[in-house]
């Protein structure tokens, strides 16, 4: 029934690896960008969530946080909501990775003549997109409710690219985590679970400072408190935490760059090796 | 018959916890043949065909598909397969095309073959017209066929259809039936799991029954019909207390063990079912028999051997009582997949 044979030209089998690895990931790039076109609603959690949050923060908290050494509390907010705004694509990633899984889409994956890890590979790029378009959204309504950067371009660049680096190594722990849960019902309550104190026991939202003497440490060493201080620093906003005797807060960009590069050793590999191995 | 078999398996065995859902399975199915793996839910089709479509390691055991190693050369053997499963494995949010498009970029195919093919296998399998609709908006036939479509798009030489029809309405089964007829002409080999007899002996060119995860019974519909005696006779005794007798007289006919039909009275069934090799005047001889024995009869019928007969035969179960049994090890399977 075949009407036309296969030749040679046809066939993209003479590339090498990594020529196969980059057009896989292109491939389920655009599926990605593609699911969001038709379902432009699936963005809400990077457009409208983190809008809803800055206003909340802005003007039903803001007022009774009192800022260490001075500030405006709309200035200090946006650094914290820029971390906030990327990590909160990871129960998403969860999702989206435990969807594929159970309508075995992945087997189908698996049982295709393509590289093992572009799987993947590509769900985090499509979230490392909407993480941008997040930023973008965290930043606009910053602006609009009076936050200013106070230093040149080069800090926001380093500020953004430090945010979206931290973003993308939180998105192979949702890959993870979407490999070992059973039903995307599982992967958005276990994000939410895993989420919520990873954002509130930081300096995101309000000053370590204020919190019980026994949460301060923890509060200190969490990596959205360092993805905070240092994002507050670069931009010039008011950045509680440079009062903090403790390393991560005295060297807040290079915690954020160590967080990064530990949690991509650690999930990247991990991810890969589950999907190598799942259901074996 | 020097020809390298499509497939061969030798001995595998894959373990869920404490469930055996391979148990030491040997398949051997030639180049372009159609073999149906029957068997009840649980019995290891499933299993089988995820090992065979390197999916899944086995525990024990070897298998090959074109003479490569399912474990060893498990990227070879992807360039050659392809795997329709019982669940469509499809992007929902995509276009039935862009999913066909796509699944030809991984199999390796250009962009321009990928959208040739896709265009040609659409055509062929009745989904030009919904080719740009998003696949959440098809039926279920349609979903099934997209995805025997997504198999195809690398021309694989070897094709695992797990369950294809489980689930579908008559007329949708009956498109799925044809369009494994015109690959089967084409001459592609396919590997077939079906708990539908029928649907094994319409498609399959030899059957491998197969329950608690090894062969039971293999060779063709034919063959195995035959192995349980090609025809039965079914009676209905006057008096349902000869029944012994009749069974008596009846066992020089049989070909296997004779079964009372139907509701059992305490004095025993009036139906009783006989296995039977194909004879002439084979009713006038076992009515010659009973009469000659006093045991009088209501009524007399012959009919062919069916697989359900084979498969009862063999397992001593119906197919459908076999489900409920396998249940658990369906479970476990599903459990760690």
């Amino acid at each position: 029934m075949t009407a036309t044979t296969l030749s040679a030209a046809d066939l993209t089998t003479g590339r090498g690896s990594l020529a196969q690895f980059l057009n896989d990931v292109w491939v389920l790039t655009k599926r990605s960008i593609a699911r969001i076109r038709r379902e432009p609603e699936t963005l809400s959690e990077v457009t409208i969530q983190p809008v809803m949050f800055v206003l909340m923060f802005a003007y039903v908290f803001g007022g009774a946080i009192a800022i260490p050494g001075g500030g405006n509390y709309h200035e200090y907010l946006i650094g914290g909501m820029l971390g906030m705004g990327l990590a909160q694509t990871a129960p998403g990633t969860a999702v989206a990775v435990v969807s594929d899984m159970s309508t075995g889409l992945i087997d189908r994956f698996r049982s295709l003549p393509m590289s093992r890890a572009a799987v993947l590979t590509a769900r985090t790029i499509a979230d490392l997109l909407t993480q941008m378009i997040g930023a973008a959204v965290v930043a606009g309504v910053g602006l609009a409710i009076g936050w200013r950067v106070h230093t040149g371009p080069a800090d926001v660049f380093e500020a953004f690219a430090l945010a979206l680096l931290f973003g993308y190594a939180f998105t192979w722990a949702g890959v993870c985590l979407g490999m070992v849960l059973r039903s995307p019902e599982a992967a958005q309550q276990t994000g939410f679970i895993i989420f919520l104190p990873l954002t509130f026991i930081s300096s995101a939202f309000v000053p370590i400072q204020g919190m019980l003497g026994w949460l301060q440490p923890i509060a200190e060493w969490n990596p959205m408190s360092s993805l905070a201080a240092a994002c507050r620093q670069l931009f010039g906003n008011p950045n509680p935490a440079a009062l903090v005797d403790a390393w991560p807060a005295q060297h807040a960009e290079l915690a954020v760059v160590c967080w990064s590069l530990a949690m991509l050793a650690v999930f990247a590999p991990l991810a890969v090796h589950l999907y190598r191995n799942k259901g074996r | 018959m020097s020809e390298t078999p499509a497939i061969e398996a030798e001995g595998l065995v894959k373990h869920y916890g404490k469930t055996k859902a391979l148990d030491g399975l040997d398949l051997t199915v030639g180049q372009r043949t159609v073999y149906g793996l029957l068997g009840p839910n649980g019995a290891g089709k499933t299993t089988a065909v995820r090992v065979l479509a390197t999916l899944l390691r086995p525990d024990g055991g070897r298998a090959r598909v074109d003479g490569h190693d399912v474990v060893a050369e498990a990227a070879v053997v992807r360039r050659i397969i392809g795997l329709t499963g019982q669940y469509a494995a499809l992007d929902e949010y995509l276009t039935g095309r862009s999913n066909l498009v796509m699944i030809g970029r991984l199999s390796r195919l250009t962009t321009q073959a990928a959208t040739r093919r896709a265009d040609e296998l659409l055509e062929r399998f009745g989904l030009a017209e919904a080719a740009t609709r998003a696949v959440k908006t098809y039926s279920g036939g349609m979903r099934r066929r997209l995805d025997l479509a997504a198999s195809l798009i690398g021309h694989p030489s070897v094709l695992f259809l797990d369950e294809p029809t489980t689930g579908l309405d008559p007329t949708a089964r009956a498109l799925m039936w044809d369009i494994v007829r015109e690959l089967v002409a084409d001459g592609t080999t396919l590997l077939l799991t079906t708990q539908y007899l029928d649907e094994a002996d319409q498609l399959a060119d030899r059957i491998a029954v197969i329950d608690g995860g090894k062969v039971i019974a293999e060779g063709t519909p034919t063959e195995l019909k035959v192995s349980v005696g090609g025809q039965r006779v079914l009676l209905t005794l006057a008096e349902a207390g000869d029944t012994a007798v009749a069974v008596k007289a009846l066992q020089p006919f049989a070909a296997g063990s004779i079964v009372p039909n139907g509701s059992v009275s305490e004095h025993g069934s009036r139906l009783l079912e006989v296995p039977v090799i194909a004879t002439d005047g084979l009713a006038t001889e076992v009515l010659r028999a009973l009469d000659a024995a006093g045991v009088g009869v209501s009524d007399i019928a012959v009919r062919s051997a069916s697989l359900d007969d084979v498969f009862l035969t063999l397992t001593g179960r119906a197919a459908e009582a076999a489900d409920e049994d396998d249940d658990k090890a369906e479970l476990a399977e599903e459990a760690a997949v």
